[in-house]
């Protein structure tokens, strides 16, 4: 990297900080929309953070598939099941909340443990700067050959999966009622099966 | 080889609080998309810790690198899949709510 050390440092700095307010805001904010634009904030960040170590072919990667697809594919499934609910209350929320609090900050302080005790083999190796697409593009295409490919057919099979979940299915009748289903309004006609609200009709067939 | 002006503890400190963050919201979450994004954070957190090791430690061989490439794209098939999965479960019960998926709680 030819930039100062001091520019670096201030960077890493911003980008921590966007990093880790970001992830508060996603986890915190009330408005789930919010949540997932901030979620798009911190994936750029972290993408920021990727540059800072050189890597620019990961960093590129980062953007187009979590803030390009993933991020995209959040936002879409936030309006597909975005109704107004009120949630009922739970007795004991901020008891849970308190608790899970003491375990994850429990949790940090071990990590912060192994990080700063342990002797890393420090300094490493000079490392390859900005020749990283160049030997990334041969592991792939040697030694890690195998795991390429099938990253292949697991993305086929994702795709396949999320088709056939996602997807209405369209049948002449209700396969457990039996009555005759809209085929233009199925969605409106068909009443969900599993919904808690007593249904005499669906309690026989269960 | 100059020092690096930033030690690699660093690195992991910010994984460290963005993986515990997602731990978090992954227990406390009611709405089930922020368990997914919470998820994603998670995921993150790892890969930061991967880059971080494979530019400090692991400078000629980046294995880390490679490794984060796979993490990406086995974390794009989970988001598509997690996603689906969610929206059969929304026509099917008409909520998003993590409290009131308990149809297999014993």
């Amino acid at each position: 990297m030819t930039i100062a050390s001091t520019t670096q440092q201030i960077c890493f700095v911003l980008l921590s900080a966007a990093v880790v307010l970001g992830s508060l805001g996603v986890v915190l904010l009330p408005n789930i929309v919010y949540s997932a634009f901030l979620l798009g904030g911190v994936f750029l960040s972290v993408s920021g953070l990727y540059l800072l170590l050189n890597a620019s072919f990961v960093a590129a990667a980062q953007i187009l598939v979590y803030v390009g697809a993933v991020n995209v594919l959040i936002l879409f499934a936030i309006m597909l099941v975005n109704k107004k609910e009120n949630l009922s209350a739970i007795p004991g929320l901020a008891l849970r909340r308190v608790l899970s609090g003491l375990v994850c900050a429990g949790l940090f302080g071990l990590i912060m443990r192994v990080a700063f005790t342990t002797a890393w083999a420090l300094p490493g190796p000079v490392p390859v700067g900005e020749e990283a697409t160049i030997r990334i593009g041969e592991h792939l295409f040697s030694d890690y050959l195998l795991p390429f490919e099938l990253a292949s057919v697991l993305l086929l099979m994702a795709m396949i999966g999320a088709i056939v979940l996602a997807r209405r299915d369209v049948f002449a009748s209700d396969v457990i009622t039996g009555e005759p289903v809209d085929q233009g309004l199925i969605e409106k006609a068909r009443t969900p099966l599993l919904i808690e609200t007593p249904n005499p009709q669906l309690q026989e067939t269960r | 080889m100059t020092a690096s002006p930033i030690p690699l503890q660093a690195f992991l400190t910010v994984a460290a609080v963005l993986f515990c963050t997602g731990v978090w919201g992954l227990i406390n979450s009611r709405n089930a998309v922020r368990v997914l994004m919470s998820i994603e954070l998670m995921l993150n957190a790892v890969n930061i810790n991967l880059m971080a090791f494979s530019s400090y430690v692991d400078g000629q061989l980046i294995r880390g690198q490679v490794f984060a490439i796979f993490v990406i794209t086995v974390a794009a098939a989970e988001a598509a899949v997690g996603l689906a999965i969610l929206l059969s479960l929304y026509r099917n019960r008409e909520t998003v709510d993590m409290e009131r998926f308990n149809l297999l709680r014993w």
